[in-house]
């Protein structure tokens, strides 16, 4: 069985560690990682608690097939309830933390209360201590890594932890692991920072077994083909998802400056090609692809900034290479804010990585910040005496570093897009869902892509459905509900497994449950799979119905309703959401209301 | 024909898929910290570098071997342990300039790299064909013919 059978669940406000037996009827119903984390959350968090208190818990969760050789098997969860939107957090990450937790020795790790100070945890098989951290507050994420390393002598140690950012709780605050991995959306760094604490550091020599060894290796050799030979699989190697940005310009779905266009005109000094072309003293931004645990796609990005960059020309120590753009860093450093300037947006993604904070938040909340400063609701007096209008370089470079340290203007950036629109007196600039951010796709350019950010659970998201094929062969909201939810509960199958969703560039449902029914013991079938997923899409909602969240959070912001797009292939169109939702509820068997019904909940055993 | 692993460092993402084919194969499950080959990774991950034994002609740890726990496998060439002669005194630990004879604390005895037995699973698992297992005697074919390709200096050539 490729469990490891047990959970490590860490009191922080009495100081204690203890082990318990991984609840297997949960495994079972809810397969892992994401799923299991929404039942761990449900069952031990009151949905109506302060997300920042110490009644909220914070859920490290594995997935059956971590740590073992399936493609992608590093992915691991972050669960707590989301100081950003006061619903379900639900957030996941690559890197190599995940599969070392598990290799520890745990599926799956509950933190509760809250630490009296700064505390750091380290994980090194049964030896878990919980420790002080008072050397590493204030740090980024960068320096705790290697000052936990070098205090334990073992540079091994994986470790998730958070910048200044999730100190200062930054409300989109992310759990950074390995440098330059994150659990990036829903404030889960800020939880993670409300309980004192820093880090996590993990090791461990407890090997991931599975069921039926023979069965497994022979499907994790056929699966590996498959994807090193899939066309999807090879664009993600060799551009990672920056390529996107191209496709949705041509397409006319590129949020730009806050949304009130579609195309970006800077596009050619943003886009892949950017990266890999010289610029005019030679430098070259993209240096190499990197992979996460057991990955065999590789689509992280390696990048370095001209060293003669204002941004860097007198910090020597930002002259080094880190993660470099992908397509979200993209979007939220470059059209977002009108930003073309790939160095600085290169900057910014190395303050997002080494203070800890989500660059889709971080730059949708700029962007909206620029269009108050635009409309001369915010001066320079408000904004450090920075040109804050949109395509300001320099403030996407001073801000995403004094978000992070909690700094000047910094600290208001730091509320997210919803609360600093409120706080301007233009609640209506907020552009995303239930008070997160929208990620880089245009709810009227591609309609089930808003069906799917206005029903996600935990606020605005672009991978908790997967709808691309349906909104390109119909610029319409016809037929959306169903693709919606069914791969809602698709993606909700495959974020449990312990693997990564960009491995479906070349597998289908097929492949994973062949691998996970390899690797556990009892019959896995596709149908028992999906289902587990359409549980646990259930369960987050009931988590957010029961925090008092209501339909009336299932909306998109008025500039998606109401303002048609200004060009490209749904030039003229607003998103048909008032058509789609109800036929949404029905095809979840919900209420008019968005409530699950008695049935619904009874077939899926809730 | 004799094979040797051949690693191309500018080729590997980290993903230590070999680390787990390996421990899988010496251990029966997938354990990177039981692995015989690691990677290691520089720079944010700018340069990662897979590195194991690279099995010496003339074998320090072989050499050092009070009780000969360590012997050459004939047909492929590696220095093996044998388990049931290794005390555990780990003086070949400290013999191997390279760092490549590990101790097992769970076993009590060390671990190096044995080729596993001429399939190595490292080579299979690999992904980008960082790790290849090829002829002894040509480690350098690729690199050579890579600088090959550089020496057409015929003026005006492809002009």
């Amino acid at each position: 069985m490729s469990w490891q059978g047990q959970i490590l669940r860490v009191n922080l406000t009495q100081g204690v560690a203890k082990t318990e037996p991984l609840n297997m009827e949960w495994a079972n119903a809810y397969i892992g990682e994401r799923g299991l984390g929404t039942k761990y959350l449900y069952e031990n968090v009151d949905p109506k608690c302060d997300p920042m208190g110490p009644d909220n818990v914070l859920i490290f969760a594995t997935g059956p097939l971590n740590g073992t050789m399936a493609s992608t098997s590093g992915r691991y969860a972050v669960l707590c309830k989301s100081p950003l939107t006061g619903a379900i957090g639900d957030s996941n990450s690559g890197g190599k933390f995940g599969a070392y937790l598990k290799y520890a020795g745990y599926d799956l790790l509950l933190i509760e209360g809250r630490a009296e100070k700064p505390v750091y945890l380290h994980i090194d098989d049964d030896n878990v201590e919980i420790l002080p951290a008072d050397d590493i507050w204030g740090a980024g994420v960068w320096r705790t890594e290697e000052w936990i390393k070098a205090r334990h002598q073992n540079p091994q140690l994986k470790i998730a932890s958070i910048g200044e950012a999730g100190e200062n709780g930054v409300l989109f605050a992310c759990v950074v692991n390995d440098l330059h991995r994150a659990a990036g959306r829903c404030g889960v760094g800020a939880v993670m920072g409300s309980k004192n604490l820093k880090a996590v550091a993990a090791y461990g020599t407890r090997g991931v077994t599975v069921d039926d060894p023979g069965t497994f290796m022979r499907v994790v050799r056929e699966t590996h083909a498959k994807l090193a030979e899939s066309g999807g699989r090879r664009e993600l190697t060799e551009g990672g998802t920056h390529p996107m940005i191209d496709m949705m310009q041509e397409w006319g779905g590129l949020p730009t400056r806050n949304f009130r266009e579609v195309q970006f005109e800077g596009i050619d000094k943003v886009n892949p090609a950017a990266t890999t072309a010289p610029n005019e003293r030679g430098h070259v931004n993209l240096i190499t692809n990197k992979a996460c645990f057991g990955c065999t796609i590789a689509c992280g990005r390696i990048a370095h900034i001209d060293p003669e960059h204002f941004t860097i020309v007198n910090r020597p120590e930002y002259r080094h290479a880190s993660g470099g753009l992908e397509y979200e860093t993209a979007y939220g450093f470059g059209p977002v804010v009108g930003v073309d300037d790939v160095d600085a947006m290169t900057f910014a993604n190395y303050m997002m990585n080494e203070h800890g904070m989500d660059p889709i938040s971080f730059g949708v909340t700029l962007a909206a910040a620029m269009e108050l400063y635009e409309m001369g609701v915010l001066t320079k007096e408000d904004t450090d005496g920075v040109d804050c209008g949109f395509g300001s370089a320099e403030a996407l470079a001073v801000f995403s570093e004094k978000t992070g340290k909690g700094e000047g203007f910094g600290k208001v950036l730091g509320l997210g897009s919803r609360r600093l629109c409120e706080k301007y007196g233009h609640p209506e600039l907020f552009m995303g869902v239930k008070g997160q951010e929208f990620a880089g796709y245009d709810s009227r350019a591609l309609q089930g892509m808003g069906l799917g950010y206005a029903t996600s659970n935990r606020g605005a998201c672009h991978l908790k459905h997967d709808v691309f094929g349906p909104d390109m062969e119909d610029v319409s909201g016809n037929g959306k509900a169903v693709p919606v939810k069914e791969s809602q509960d698709m993606v909700s199958m495959i974020d449990s497994t312990g693997l990564c969703l960009f491995t479906t560039s070349g597998w289908g449902p097929e492949d994973f449950v062949a691998q996970l029914d390899a690797a556990l013991p009892g019959e896995w079938t596709l149908e028992r799979c999906i289902e587990s997923g359409e549980r646990t899409w259930t369960l987050e909602r009931m988590f957010n119905l029961a925090a008092g969240l209501t339909a009336a959070d299932d909306t998109l912001p008025d500039r998606m309703l109401k303002e048609p797009t200004p060009s490209g292939n749904a030039e003229g169109k607003v998103s048909e959401l008032d058509r789609m939702l109800p036929e949404y509820y029905t095809v979840r068997g919900w209420t008019g209301d968005g409530r699950p019904t008695n049935e619904t909940l009874s077939r899926l055993g809730l | 024909m004799q094979k040797s692993l051949l690693i191309d460092p500018d080729k590997c993402t980290s993903c230590l898929q070999c680390e787990m084919a390996c421990s899988f194969e010496h251990e029966g499950s997938f354990n990177p910290a039981r692995s015989r080959i690691k990677i290691f990774e520089f720079e944010h991950g700018k340069r990662s570098v897979p590195y194991t034994c690279t099995q010496c002609a003339e074998a320090w740890c072989l050499h050092a071997c009070p009780v000969e726990a360590l012997v050459r496998n004939p047909d492929t060439g590696a220095v093996e342990v044998r388990d049931e002669v290794c005390v555990g005194c780990k003086v070949c630990t400290i013999a191997c300039p390279f760092g490549t004879v590990n101790y097992n604390p769970d076993t009590g005895k060390v671990v190096k790299c044995d080729l596993c037995g001429g399939d190595p699973e490292c080579a299979k698992a690999c992904p980008t064909d960082a790790i290849v297992y090829v002829d002894s005697a040509w480690t350098g074919f690729d690199r050579m013919k890579q600088w090959a390709r550089q020496t057409d200096t015929r003026p005006m050539a492809g002009a």
